[in-house]
């Protein structure tokens, strides 16, 4: 009998085109995201080498990063940030390949219009100049970011050099409380393993918290995978994955539909495949989860209080949790629901789908937003914003005293023009907490969109659990 | 890309964990279409203040270390994105070797395309080179990849690992996509196997 493998060994050896006597791996890419930011340099080497885009067809790019949330018919003021736009549309000319520019009407955030259009399916590999590619390991497919020069060697050759990374299974096999979200599952993981606790490996996520989870919290977690340092997070695709692609304009259609299902239900670890480690934890425990400081692992339960450098078990955490506790504002001992914001972000590849609108709407429905907040949505792209229209939750928002946007990734970076302004606190649905990640000075809190949410109504931190009953 | 042999330079010490790429290199400078003429602005927010003027307390705008060539650094250095602008910047600023007990990942493989040695030591041994690094007399570190080893300012040494694909890329300034195209048979036969295979991967063949 053949040796039990992972979902992951499965991935990866269906897709060597050769192993090197060094080790390294020369490994097929099946699908290959594009975005102005990180992709000008490496169509810039392509043409200076005279080389081509070997598949256009297994390549799509999209404006995310840069275009303006407000009304993109006046185009983008930013002089930097519109030629890095219009930069994007020119490469995509000159090389063939295909682009959903700003107001394309499939324009949207790079990981959420792949899955969106079925671009990303199980099974692929699946590569992004963007850290955040980790999301598409929602759908079964070996999704990872690279750097640019990675991905001009894509855009060549189709194929990464690359070595195996280690795998790790997170089994959480008990069902989430009420409250909790896939967002809090995240967190807390990201809290238990430390940002550099999956550096080598990829992640392959378990048991019934993850199956539970509806495509788009599943999603959530595999997108922050790169928050615990493993580039890509991997789920089995289930009835659930399949439903969510049937249909999508880039899915196989007809015929081509059965066999690629027939297929993908393959697509499982097998029973007594070995990981390189292993994680177990008790979905019971978790309750609804906030950062404190400035990396993702500064992470504690909404009931917490701001932690102690001084119980912390090395000298270069504390140094690192004094420093962030200076960049952050706060006071060790401060119970998390006392800290108040300034702002409020539902946005972001992180949480921004239709149903982290209607988790956020569900809590906002027929309440004001506390006076001193200044609070936004930014949807995860336009399919998205004319669906949550469509179902009325742009009014809740609207009603509330929330500014309901364009989608982009906005106020997740501030790359244009959304920003938090310097010493300003922001409830934010995104992923990074990091020094300026926001803002220059900018102080974020990570959290879920119905925490976020209520933070906007009360005007602090707040339990969701406390507002949803 | 430049070659990377032996290099002896200023080490500068960065004494933090989790120095991610927002810190190395912040996202308003990402809006260039270039890799070059980012070292002005690498550790913008470290290093420089709203106005512009240096904030004086940051390693890099002290002596020696304006001229540092090489970094030693805490764990998880070039946590957070893929930006390659982080390995650009420092390049630009003249950085050509990184000291840490970790790397993240992407950061890691990107420095290798970009002619900068990730040098991965223990902790025992980051903290004998932090030391070196804070000594403003003498802070000069010799990395040579051919005998992977470092020489501290005193002369003795502590030698690092480096898989032999990676080492000969630096070693040879090697452009990887030359190599790769070089095996553009292989790559065709693969696609063929996997369009007779899972033929809904290759739309325009549908």
């Amino acid at each position: 009998m053949a040796q039990p493998q992972t979902l992951f060994d499965k991935i990866w050896q269906s897709h060597l085109v050769e192993v090197q006597d060094d080790g390294i791996n020369l490994l097929y890419i099946d699908r290959h995201l594009l975005h102005e930011v990180l992709s000008p340099q490496a169509f810039e080497g392509l043409r200076l080498a005279g080389r081509k885009v070997r598949r256009p067809d297994a390549t799509l790019a999209v404006a995310d990063h840069n275009v303006p949330t407000t009304d993109r018919r006046l185009g983008i003021a930013d002089p930097e940030s519109r030629l890095q736009v219009e930069t994007l549309s020119l490469n995509c000319e000159e090389f063939g390949v295909p682009i959903f520019d700003m107001l394309d009407p499939r324009q949207g955030i790079v990981h959420v219009i792949g899955p969106e259009q079925g671009f990303t399916l199980p099974g692929t590999t699946v590569v992004c100049c963007d850290s955040h590619t980790a999301t598409h390991g929602a759908f079964g497919a070996l999704a990872f970011g690279i750097g640019t020069s990675e991905g001009e060697h894509v855009l060549a050759t189709q194929t990464l050099r690359t070595s195996q990374p280690k795998n790790m299974r997170v089994l959480v096999d008990d069902p989430l409380p009420p409250g909790c979200t896939g967002k809090d599952l995240i967190l807390a993981i990201i809290g238990q393993l430390g940002t550099a606790g999956g550096t080598g490996y990829i992640i392959e996520y378990a048991g019934r918290a993850f199956r539970d989870l509806s495509m788009e919290g599943r999603m959530t977690v595999s997108n922050m995978t790169i928050e615990a340092g493993a580039r890509a997070g991997l789920m089995e695709p289930d009835e659930k994955t399949f439903a969510y692609l049937k249909g999508r304009p880039m899915a196989p259609q007809g015929a081509q539909w059965e066999a690629a299902v027939a297929y993908w239900k393959t697509l499982k670890s097998d029973a007594g495949a070995v990981y390189d480690h292993e994680v177990r934890m008790d979905a019971a425990n978790i309750t609804p989860q906030v950062t404190w400081g400035t990396s993702p692992e500064d992470v504690v339960p909404i009931t917490g209080v701001v932690p102690d450098p001084q119980d912390a078990p090395t000298e270069a955490k504390r140094t690192s949790m004094r420093r962030a506790l200076d960049y952050m504002g706060l006071v060790p001992g401060t119970k998390m629901t006392d800290i108040p914001v300034d702002n409020v972000f539902i946005g972001s590849c992180t949480n921004s789908r239709i149903e982290d609108l209607r988790a956020a709407a569900d809590i906002v429905r027929g309440k004001t937003v506390a006076s001193h907040v200044e609070a936004m949505v930014s949807p995860g792209s336009t399919l998205i914003k004319q669906q949550a229209e469509a179902e009325g939750l742009d009014k809740i928002f609207i009603a509330a005293g929330f500014q309901w946007r364009e989608s982009g990734c906005s106020m997740c970076l501030g790359m244009n023009p959304d920003r938090v302004a310097p010493g300003k606190r922001c409830a934010s649905t995104s992923n990074r907490n990091f020094e300026g990640r926001q803002g220059r000075d900018a102080r974020t809190h990570l959290v879920s969109p119905a925490m976020a949410a209520a933070a906007a109504i009360t005007g602090r931190l707040t339990d969701v659990r406390e507002l949803a009953g | 890309m430049e070659k990377f042999i032996k290099l002896s330079g200023v080490a500068a010490p960065m004494d933090m964990i989790n120095i991610d790429t927002d810190m190395i290199i912040p996202k308003l400078h990402l809006r260039t279409i270039k890799r070059t003429g980012l070292g002005k602005v690498v550790f913008d927010e470290l290093r420089f203040h709203t106005d512009g003027s240096e904030k004086p307390e940051f390693i890099l705008n002290r002596e020696p270390y304006r001229g540092a060539n090489i970094l030693v650094a805490g764990d998880n250095f070039g946590c957070g994105s893929s930006r390659e602008h982080a390995p650009w910047a420092l390049l630009d600023f003249g950085i050509r070797c990184i000291i840490s007990t970790s790397f993240a990942d992407i950061f890691y493989n990107n420095c290798f395309k970009n002619g900068i040695l990730p040098i991965t030591v223990s902790q025992e041994e980051l903290d004998v080179l932090m030391a070196d690094a804070s000594n403003p007399e003498n802070p000069v570190l010799t990395v040579d990849l051919e005998a992977m080893e470092i020489t501290r300012p005193q002369g003795s040494t502590i030698g690092f690992r480096l898989d032999n694909f990676r080492r000969d890329c630096l070693l040879n300034g090697l452009d990887d996509i030359g190599l790769t195209l070089q095996k553009v048979d292989k790559i065709d036969a693969f696609e063929a196997a996997q369009r007779q295979q899972q033929p809904w991967l290759y739309p325009s063949a549908v």
